[in-house]
This record gives structure tokens, C-alpha cells and sequence, in this order.
């Protein structure tokens, strides 16, 4: 039932008949007397079942500040307030404890980010390396491992779904699992399968999710499409901890890949691309789901640059079939680019062995070979260049003045106008009656001599500045320095100046003394590339190209890296003419010489042959070894398409082994087929074992010597080592005693005063 | 001016239902930043909780609406009959209902489920309410009080047999209104020390325990010094308390523990308070026996909670951006620990933020209490904010680790049919009452 209810009539009635009186001045007495103010409220509530508000007491008459009303009211209703404090009180303690949990627990957002953010690291594919007519060479290909974390593994697996996916029984599971986890702490992620095949792929991302624990792991591996040139192609390999110290590597982390060798290693940057890192939420399954943050934290992975080569697939493939069994190397170039058409360091290795985890183990057995297939001969070995050197010879004569293409020397089988005899191939008069006779017949007395009239010439002050013009010859044409070929760790030869000799001979030395160089034997000493490369200069009529592997990078032939290869280098000058009678006398050579070997049905091609004489140190004694077989070629003479060195490492005369196989190979590469005339040849150099017996002894033999050097070396460190630490100890020793004696001193000073 | 003379709608409380329509999108949207998908075509997917909560609320403010049109007498008229109606459901429940997740709380209808124990509070508010309002009812004798506490806890033991402890404990919140309306200061004093000492006692060092209490016990003598001088027997009480609780707490404990307890226990007990076992109170391990890991559930819902919560620090990963609540890795995380979602989300400021709505919600509907004429009213608020209070320190305090993890949902936010509409009608029969405050209700 409704009362006509009136709260300022109901106020009046009320307040002002029992208690206005009183009010004013009860509430006077609260500051002084709480406890009768208390009772007072008490007995006011309990009458008008609620208390008056403010404005309600403003109605009868009572003026109360907010603080005074706010006391009053406490006082007559304390409960209330008692429970609104426990609710305040809890709410502070849960504020409190936000507070400190949201704010200064660092490990929980390291946690969230733990459990929710998978980082996904996204390695782009590496530069794919194409040959001169687009084959690949060298690709990638991905694979999937199969990688897991035992913990992660829950007690409620069903294996026999997971082996049904993977499609393996129940027994290897178990076996495999065994094995993890003797290998590595539970926690760890470690490969449960590698290269998983497309089947169990395909099987297993359809119930990934049923799998906790396990991850697919997608990477990619360098496939090389045919076991060649795996020394200039180079591999790679993991980065090393030394590796990750120098800046070179900075932006590299452990475990990824990098080039060890070959381009892998010169063209790195441009083939690794940049890695790219997304950053995928993932839920409580595991499975990666959106990108975090939208992917504003993600860098987008670009993929690796392609190179194409000037290599020549069919034409490599071609010269390493030549070069089986035989110890050596043949290197072809194109004089008119300096590019690289075949490059052959014999043995050769299948470069599929250096990659994965095999590589390590396949490095050390092909380390371990006495044949050293992992020494790249092409552009380290230093051999001397035999006859092969005596167009260069002929080259620097002429053009110093100290001969003329007509100048003969009646070469009766030997040269002896120094004190020994150096034995000359031909007997018979005239073989040496001119230039071009000479060298198509290879005369040792002739270019010997020819050598000493060159440092000799009168318009030198002495041999020493002859040798020197002489050394700056060689230097001009690439020899005795690296020719700054795109692969690492190239040698440099040796070619002889005449401080060298002031040291060997203690100053006392005449043309006599260094004759031998001028038949390219002696301190002479070049690389396979160097060879081609000088015949390139020939070719080209005095000039060359940096020789050099790769065309353009990523399709763009003007790449800033490949601008040094584009750059002329001109030798000194020498005149076309003497050019043309170099060329012409190594044409003889090819068509009424001892090259003949080489001839190119209707083509003119000039070549040397070569066959250098050699020795090995072995248990402390000089021993001569057979022959190194030597050729250098080009052709055509007119439009030079092909310039090539092979050296065949003790094998005989040039003539016999290393002509065949060069001619060989560039009539492959300039007719692409072998005539029928040469197919014999061909039989027989794919056929012959050249590589000697005695090559395994001198191997240990320098090995041995090596571990020797190397222990001696450690040796010696070890004792510097601890002579330092025996005089720093001394050092620190004669400090304590000196801190000691202060001391000492400071305290008798002190108990004085 | 009177409030009489305004329309019905004039006189519904806005502030409340402000406060109310606020949470209730704070939930939604919660429930929604948790369940959204980049992948999600549209944001009205029917199959999603979000918009289930949205047709929850559709029919909260339909049973709203119906309330407020409703004869404000009505409650008071039938709170005892709606009551015992109740009792003999929640009977019925222990006996008919469906088990879920161990506990036998629902009661299912075809496919359409509830928790009669969810339902029972509104009810039980009423019937206490109602007992207060009658005129013959005296809340200082005894007799009154234990019928009293017997009408809160008739349901509470129920549930309790039916095996949902979280729900039955809301019941004791109904002390807090009963304190109110005159139970002794003393009982809330001994509870809640009772409840402070096991706690510390179990969470707290010994030693620096000891010093704690016996520098209180000098506080509170220096603050009713002058009662102490005039009273023995407020001396006796002070020392005795503060022996007890130094035996209690020095030695009563670690006897129990060291010498009554078995293993699984005591690690039950730490397990509830979430907190390791302490070394003195570990068994020593049998030969050969590794230290099992702990894979107890409830722990890691917490450390979970914890790190989404932790996570969002100072302003929150931002809407839609919670990791950790996205992605699922905390359980129940629609429902119990839906509060993870906005910590995450909005870090601090935004917790802070809903936990000031909250209370400020509790506050006002206490100062409706206030204001009311009628007995009924009052204790009727009262209850209605104890029991938001009880949900929403337990729920949160859950989450960050301060309690143990007991079913409690978080008020107007945790997804659920049951839950939503509880609290809705909880707190529109509030705003009908409150609109009659001028008229005495029996």
C-alpha cells in the first residue's frame, strides 16, 4: 500500500518534534564527546529507518559541512563503512598486486613471448651458378627434417598413427628415440629423421597437429647437377666460431651457412641474399598461426643472386674425363673475355660429397689422399713452365733489340758457353738457324742463349738491371704475381729478380748462373692459369683480361664486382709485328713442329709443348723425378676463341700427353665433336694411368716433414709461452716483496710517531 | 520535490545500469578479442561465443524489462515460496544432474543446460531479505540468527553435495549482509583472523611471523590503551589471543604438518594456497624416487594466467594482440579466466580501470541500500553486493595467483548463458526495488 510519503513533512514531523532540540546541540558536543553523538545517530536511524541526507537537514534547518555530515553519518552507520573499507582494502590489495605482477615481472613477458612468438627464421635459396649456355651447375633443392623436443612429447602419443604417417614401424620409432635422447638433454630439439621424402612430407604437414613435439623443418641443400668442378664451384659449410669473430661474418649467427670455398666463398654476398625473419604467433598446439603484430616486425628474405659462368658444362665434363688418372690440371680461357671456359685440377672429387653432415667426414678422407684432390693445381701449383715459356723468352729478346727474328745459333745437340753442358733435343744443323726454326724445334741452346744476351744486352748497365727489365716483362704478363682470378687462394708462381739472386748467390752472379731460366727451367716457377693466361697474351697480341669464372651476377653483366674483369690489362709495350713472329714460329710449331699433336684440320692453331724437368726432396736427398708434361695452345690464330695450358705432373714429354689432351679439348670446344682421325687418341688418353707409385711415398714423406714442422712450431710457442709466464710471475713476485717492504716501512714510520 | 511524482522509468537507477551495459561490453569484447580470427570473414559468426554472449544478453534485457514492468511487492510477496521451490531444485539436481567435468551442478532439459546453484543466489538474497523485513524477526536473539545463517547456507550445503565447492562458498558472502544488520563485531573479527592466521601461517616464515604478531598485538595495546587500563578482562583477551595464535601458528602447525599429515596431503593443502611445499614439510624421498614434476592443472592455469596477465604490462599488448589469450594457452579462458584477456590486452591501466568500475558499481548499489526505506530493500542490496564482491575478489584475486583456483566466474564479463542472466536479474530486481524506495515493502 502507497502512503502519500513526503519526506521534507515526513522530516519535520519527526525530526523536529523529537530530536530539534537536542540536535544542535548534541552535535556541538561531538568533537569533545564522540561516544554520546554515536548513541544519538544510532537512536535517529533506528527511528527513520534511514538516515537524513544532507539536503534533507538542509530542509529542517541544519547547516552541515560535508566533512561534519560525512562523520555524522559514519558515526551513526559505522558498518557500512566497515564493509565499504573491505571492499576498497581488497580491491587496493588486487591493484597492488597487478601492479607489481604487470610491471616489474620482467620473465612473464619473456614467457608469453616464449610460449606465443615463434620465430621463424626464412633462409632464402642461395644464388643459383648457371654455365655459358644456361645449364645449371649448381642449385638448391629443398628437404625436410623432422625435428624433435622429447619433453614436448606428451605421455598420451599415439605412435602408431605418428609411425603410420612417417611410414615406419613401431620398432625404428622406438629405436630412433633411444638414440635422441642418449644424444642430448630432453629439452633440446634435435633431428628425429632427415630428408624426409615427398610421401612422408605430404603425410605428415596433414596431421602435424596431431604431434606435439615434432616440427617440420624445411631447408634447402646445394645440388650440384654433375660431379665437376667441384674445387671452383667451391661448398659451404656452417660458419665456424673463429669465422664469427671477424666482421666479415658479422651479420652472420651459429649455424648458418656460408661459402668455404671457390665462388661459394668469392661471391658470397652476392649468392646468400638476405636472410628474412617472420615472427608467427602460435597456439597452444603448436601449429603457427597468424603473423605477430600484423608482420610489421617480419623482414621480408631476398633470395640470392644467380651467376652464369663463362664455364663451358659439356666442355669441363670433357677435360675432367681426360684428366682421370692423371695428376694435373688443364685450364682454358677465352682471350677475348679472359673468361673461364674449363678449368680441371685433376683428381677430381665429386663436390655432392661436401655438403650436409657428411662433410666433414668426406673433407678428411679427401684430405687424407695422397693424390691431394682438395689442391686446386689449377691456380696453387707451381710448376716450371719448361719449354713452354720460350715464346716469352723469344718475346722479351726481340723486343729488348738483343736478337732479330733471323738470329741463328748453331746448336750442335748441346749449349756450352757456360762451364756445364745443357743438353739440347736436335742435333742436326740449322734446327736452330732462326727464330721460328728455334722455337718450333725447341731448342734449349738457342733460348738459353738468346736469355743471356737478353740480360746481357749492351744497353743494360749490368745483368742485374737486364734481369730486372726482364722481371718487369714477366711481372707485365701476369707471372710471379696472382693474376686476381674470382676464386680464393690463388699462388703466385716465382719469376726470379735480381735481389732474389743477390740473396741465393750473395751478389756474385752472371748470366751463366741463372741460364736455365731462359729454357723455363730453374727458379721459374708458374701456375697452370698463368700459363693460359700468357697465352692468352699472345693470342691477343698483348693484351689480357683478368681471367675470371663469372659472366654477369643476377643477369646484370655490368655488376660492380665484375668491373675489374672488364678492365684491359695491355703488357709492356711491344709491337704488334713481334707479336705476329712469336705467332707465326708457334704456328710451326703445330704444323712442322713438336706440337703436331694439336693440329685442327683447316685451322691455325699455335701451341708450345713443354716438358719440365723436376725434382723432389725426399729423406734429405735431391732425387730427379720424371717429367712434368707441359702444353700451352691457342687458336684460331686469327680470331683466338680458346687459349689453354694442361700440366700433367710427371708424366713425360709435353708432346706425348699434355698436347693430346689439350688439343683435345679444344677441338671439342671449337668443333664440339672429336673427328674420327682423333678418336684413337682419345682412347688412349681416357684410358692411361699416369699417376706414379712413388707419389703416394712423396706424400707421406712431406706429410711426415709437415708434422714435424708443426710440432716443432708448437713446441716453440709452448716454450715462449711459459718463459713469459716464468718472467711475469718473476715480475709480480719482485712487486709483492717491494708492496711488502713499503708497508713495512709505512708502519714502523707510523709507530715512531 | 518528490521522487514519486516521476514515471516509473524516471526512477530506475541509471547509474547501475550504466555500470551494468558497460561491464557487459567489456565482456563481450573480451570474449570477442579472444575468440576473433584475421581469418574471420565476418564478425557475426553465430557459432562463435561472442555472439551466443550477445543473444545472452538479448534475453537478460528481455527478463530485465519484464522485471522492471513488474509489481515491486512481488518479490518481497513470494521470495519464501520461489525459495523453497529452489531447495527442492537444487535437491532435485543432486540426484538428476548431468555431470560435467566431475561435478553434478547442471541440470540439463533437452540440449538446453543450467546451474540451479547459479540461480539459487538471487533467490536466497530474497528469502534473507524477506526474513530481515519481517516484523517479528529480531536479529539480536540467537534463534533469529541461526535461522538466518541457515537460509544462507541451506543451498550452500546442497551444492556442496553436488560437488561444486567454488559455487557453494559464494553462500558465505551472506555473513557480510548478516554483519550488517548486526551481527556481533566480534564474529567478523574472529573470521577473518581465523582466516588470516591459517593463511599466514601457511604462507608466512615462522620467525618473521612471529615477530608480525607480536608487533600487532603491541599496536592494537597502544591504540585501546586506555581501555586495557580500565578493563582485565580486555587485557585477557588481548594476551590470550596472541598466545594462541603463537601456538597455533609456531607449533600446532608444524606438528600437524611433520607428524599428522600424509605426503599427498600437504602437498594438496600448499597446491590450493598455489604455493610449493616448503622444505622442512617435505617427506624425504624414498631411494630411487625422482622429484615428481608438477603437473597439477590448476597450477599451471595459473602460471598461465599469470604470464598473459604479466605480459601485458603497463598499457597491454593492445586490442586483439593478446598472445597469449589468442592463441588458447590459458584454460577456461572464456569463462574463469576471462579477466587474463583484459589484462593482457590493456595491461594495467585497463585493469585498473575495470576493477574501479567494479567496485564502483558495488559502492553505488551499497549507497542504494542506504537510502532505502524499507528493510527488504536494504538487505536485498546488500546481498546483491556481497555476492558481486565474493565473485569478483575471488575470481580476479584467482587469476593473479592470491587464491586458489575454484570455479567462480567473473561477474557480467565470463562467458555463460547461467552466469549472465543470474547476475542480470540479480541486478534488475536491485533497480525495480530501488525505484520504490519511498514505499515501506514487507
Amino acid at each position: 500500500m502507497y502512503t502519500s510519503y513526503r519526506p521534507e513533512n515526513w522530516l519535520i514531523t519527526n525530526l523536529k518534534c523529537h530530536y530539534f532540540d537536542s540536535l544542535q546541540i548534541r552535535y556541538n558536543h561531538y568533537k569533545t564527546n564522540r561516544i554520546v553523538l554515536k548513541s544519538y545517530t544510532h537512536h535517529l536511524t533506528k527511528k527513520l529507518c534511514c538516515p537524513p541526507t544532507k539536503a534533507d537537514l538542509n530542509i529542517v534547518g541544519l547547516q552541515f559541512t560535508g566533512l561534519q555530515y560525512l562523520l555524522m553519518s559514519l558515526a551513526a552507520n559505522p558498518r557500512r563503512y566497515v564493509i565499504t573499507i573491505i571492499f576498497i582494502g581488497v580491491a587496493m590489495i588486487m591493484l597492488l598486486r597487478l601492479f607489481f605482477l604487470q610491471n616489474f615481472e620482467p620473465k612473464y613477458k619473456i614467457l608469453a613471448n616464449d610460449i606465443a612468438i615463434y620465430k621463424k627464421v626464412v633462409y632464402p635459396p642461395r644464388g643459383v651458378i648457371l654455365d655459358r649456355k644456361g645449364k645449371t651447375l649448381l642449385s638448391n633443392t629443398p628437404i625436410y627434417d623432422l625435428m624433435i623436443t622429447p619433453r614436448n612429447v606428451p605421455k598420451t602419443f599415439d605412435t602408431a598413427e605418428f609411425c603410420a604417417a612417417l611410414n615406419i614401424d613401431k620398432k625404428t620409432y622406438e629405436s630412433i628415440l633411444g638414440k635422441v635422447l642418449v644424444r642430448n638433454i630432453d629439452v633440446r630439439q634435435s633431428p628425429f629423421m632427415e630428408l624426409l621424402n615427398e610421401e612422408q612430407t605430404a603425410r605428415y604437414q596433414e596431421n602435424a597437429y596431431k604431434f606435439p613435439g615434432f616440427e617440420l623443418v624445411e631447408r634447402n641443400i646445394r645440388v650440384y647437377e654433375k660431379p665437376i668442378a667441384g674445387l671452383m664451384l667451391g661448398y659451404i659449410g656452417e660458419v665456424s666460431p673463429e669465422m664469427l669473430k671477424k666482421t666479415r661474418y658479422a651479420s652472420y649467427r651459429q649455424g648458418d651457412y656460408t661459402g668455404l670455398s671457390g665462388l661459394e666463398l668469392q661471391y658470397e654476398e652476392v649468392l646468400r641474399g638476405q636472410r628474412g625473419v617472420h615472427y608467427l604467433e602460435r597456439d597452444k598446439f603448436n601449429r603457427p598461426r597468424d603473423p605477430y603484430k600484423g608482420g610489421e616486425l617480419d623482414s621480408q628474405e631476398v633470395s640470392g643472386k644467380q651467376l652464369e659462368l663463362y664455364l663451358d658444362m659439356e666442355l669441363q665434363e670433357y677435360a675432367e674425363k681426360l684428366m682421370v688418372n692423371k695428376i694435373g690440371s688443364v685450364v682454358a680461357i677465352d682471350p677475348q673475355t679472359g673468361g673461364i671456359l674449363a678449368m680441371v685440377s685433376s683428381p677430381t672429387f665429386d663436390p655432392n660429397l661436401l655438403r650436409g653432415k657428411e662433410r666433414a667426414r668426406n673433407y678428411a678422407h679427401l684430405y687424407r689422399e695422397a693424390t691431394r684432390p682438395l689442391f686446386n693445381r689449377a691456380t696453387q701449383a707451381m710448376y716450371p713452365p719448361g719449354s713452354t715459356i720460350k715464346p716469352f723468352t723469344g718475346l722479351v729478346a726481340l723486343n729488348v733489340g738483343a736478337i732479330t727474328p733471323s738470329y741463328g745459333y748453331g746448336c750442335r745437340g748441346s749449349y756450352g758457353a757456360c762451364s756445364r753442358s745443357i743438353a739440347c733435343e736436335h742435333k742436326d744443323a740449322g734446327h736452330a738457324g732462326n727464330f721460328r726454326a728455334a722455337l718450333s724445334h725447341s731448342c734449349n741452346s738457342y733460348f738459353c742463349h738468346i736469355f743471356r744476351m737478353t740480360v746481357d744486352f749492351n744497353s743494360f748497365s749490368s745483368v742485374k738491371q737486364g734481369l730486372q727489365v726482364w722481371h718487369d716483362y714477366y711481372k707485365s704478363f701476369a707471372y710471379g704475381r696472382q693474376t686476381g682470378i674470382d676464386i680464393p687462394f690463388e699462388g703466385k708462381g716465382l719469376v726470379p729478380d735480381t735481389n732474389m739472386y743477390n740473396k741465393m748467390y750473395n751478389r756474385s752472379w752472371n748470366s751463366c748462373t741463372i741460364v736455365f731460366v731462359g729454357m723455363g727451367q730453374g727458379e721459374l716457377l708458374l701456375t697452370p692459369l698463368q700459363m693460359a693466361n700468357g697465352m692468352c697474351i699472345i693470342a691477343n697480341k698483348g693484351y689480357y683480361y683478368t681471367p675470371h669464372f663469372v659472366k654477369s651476377i643476377g643477369k646484370n653483366e655490368n655488376d660492380s664486382l665484375l668491373r675489374k674483369y672488364h678492365e684491359k690489362h695491355v703488357v709492356l709495350n711491344i709491337p704488334d709485328t713481334t707479336f705476329t713472329i712469336v705467332q707465326q714460329a708457334m704456328q710451326d710449331v703445330v704444323d712442322h713442329g713438336t706440337g703436331a699433336v694439336a693440329r685442327i684440320d683447316s685451322m691455325s692453331v699455335c701451341a708450345k709443348t713443354g716438358t719440365a724437368e723436376n725434382k723432389a726432396i725426399v729423406n734429405g736427398e735431391v732425387v730427379k723425378m720424371q717429367n712434368h708434361s707441359m702444353f700451352v695452345a691457342f687458336a684460331p690464330r686469327e680470331n683466338p676463341r680458346i687459349a689453354i695450358a694442361v700440366a700433367i705432373e710427371n708424366a713425360g714429354y709435353g708432346a706425348a700427353w699434355a698436347g693430346p689432351i689439350a688439343s683435345l679439348v679444344m677441338e671439342k670446344y671449337l668443333r664440339d665433336s672429336i673427328p674420327t682421325r682423333k678418336k684413337a687418341l682419345e682412347e688412349k688418353m681416357l684410358k692411361a694411368n699416369l699417376i706414379n707409385k712413388y707419389v703416394y711415398t712423396i706424400d707421406s714423406v712431406i706429410r711426415l716433414r709437415d708434422l714435424r714442422i708443426y710440432n716443432a712450431k708448437v713446441e716453440k710457442k709452448r716454450m715462449a709461452d711459459s718463459t713469459k709466464r716464468a718472467k711475469e710471475l718473476a715480475l709480480y713476485k719482485k712487486w709483492v716483496r717491494y708492496k711488502i717492504h713499503t708497508n713495512q716501512k709505512l708502519k714502523s714510520s707510523n709507530n715512531r710517531k | 520535490m518528490s521522487t514519486l511524482r516521476k514515471t516509473l522509468f524516471n526512477r530506475i537507477d541509471g547509474v547501475v545500469l550504466l555500470l551494468y551495459i558497460l561491464l557487459v561490453t567489456i565482456g563481450i569484447m573480451a570474449i570477442f578479442s579472444v575468440e576473433h580470427r584475421t581469418t574471420d570473414t565476418s564478425i557475426i559468426m553465430m557459432n562463435k561465443s561472442y555472439m551466443r554472449q550477445v543473444v545472452w544478453l538479448g534475453y537478460s534485457l528481455f527478463i530485465g524489462f519484464i522485471i522492471i514492468l513488474t509489481d515491486s511487492k512481488f518479490f518481497s510477496s513470494f521470495a519464501f515460496l520461489i525459495y523453497t521451490a529452489c531447495i527442492a531444485v537444487l535437491i532435485i539436481t543432486i540426484f538428476a544432474g548431468v555431470d560435467v567435468k566431475g561435478s553434478r551442478s547442471w541440470l540439463g532439459i533437452g540440449s538446453f543446460r543450467f546451474q540451479p546453484g547459479e540461480i539459487a543466489k538471487i533467490f536466497t538474497a530474497m528469502a534473507l531479505a524477506k526474513f530481515f523485513s519481517l516484523n517479528e524477526t529480531n536479529f539480536k536473539k540467537l534463534r533469529d540468527r541461526l535461522i538466518a545463517s541457515a537460509i544462507a547456507l541451506a543451498p550452500a550445503i546442497l551444492i556442496l553435495l553436488q560437488k561444486e565447492t567454488g559455487l557453494a562458498l559464494v553462500y558465505f558472502c551472506f555473513f557480510l549482509v548478516m554483519y550488517r544488520e548486526g551481527l556481533p563485531n566480534a564474529i567478523l573479527l574472529i573470521g577473518f583472523g581465523a582466516i588470516a592466521l591459517v593463511l599466514t601461517s601457511l604462507l608466512i616464515n615462522r620467525v618473521t611471523l612471529a615477530i608480525l604478531l607480536t608487533v600487532f598485538t603491541i599496536l592494537v595495546a597502544l591504540l585501546i590503551r586506555q581501555t586495557l587500563k580500565r578493563k582485565i578482562a580486555a587485557r585477557i583477551i588481548l594476551i590470550s589471543a596472541w598466545l594462541f595464535s603463537m601456538l597455533f601458528s609456531q607449533f600446532a602447525v608444524p606438528f600437524v604438518f611433520k607428524h599428522a599429515l600424509q605426503k599427498h596431503q600437504i602437498e594438496r593443502i600448499y597446491s590450493m594456497i598455489g604455493i610449493d611445499v616448503p622444505d622442512e614439510y617435505n617427506k624425504a624421498l624414498a631411494p630411487g624416487e625422482e622429484k615428481k614434476e608438477r603437473t597439477n592443472s590448476s597450477e599451471y592455469n595459473v602460471l598461465q594466467s599469470k604470464i598473459a596477465i604479466g605480459s601485458g604490462g603497463l598499457f597491454g599488448k593492445g586490442f586483439l594482440n593478446g598472445t597469449s589469450t589468442k592463441n588458447q594457452f590459458v584454460p577456461e579462458q572464456n569463462t574463469d579466466f576471462i579477466f587474463c584477456a583484459v589484462g593482457e590486452q590493456f595491461g594495467f591501466v585497463g585493469s585498473a580501470v575495470l576493477i574501479i568500475l567494479y567496485i564502483s558499481l558495488m559502492l553505488r548499489v551499497i549507497y542504494l541500500g542506504e537510502r532505502q526505506r524499507s528493510d527488504f530493500t536494504r538487505v536485498y542490496a546488500y546481498c546483491v553486493a556481497c555476492i558481486l564482491f565474493f565473485h569478483f575478489a575471488v575470481n580476479i584475486s584467482m587469476t593473479i595467483g592470491l587464491a586458489p583456483v575454484i570455479g567462480i566466474t567473473l561477474p557480467f564479463l565470463s562467458y555463460g548463458g547461467s552466469s549472465l542472466l543470474s547476475f542480470s536479474i540479480l541486478i534488475f530486481i536491485l533497480v525495480r526495488l530501488d525505484a520504490d524506495r519511498q514505499v515501506l515493502i514487507r
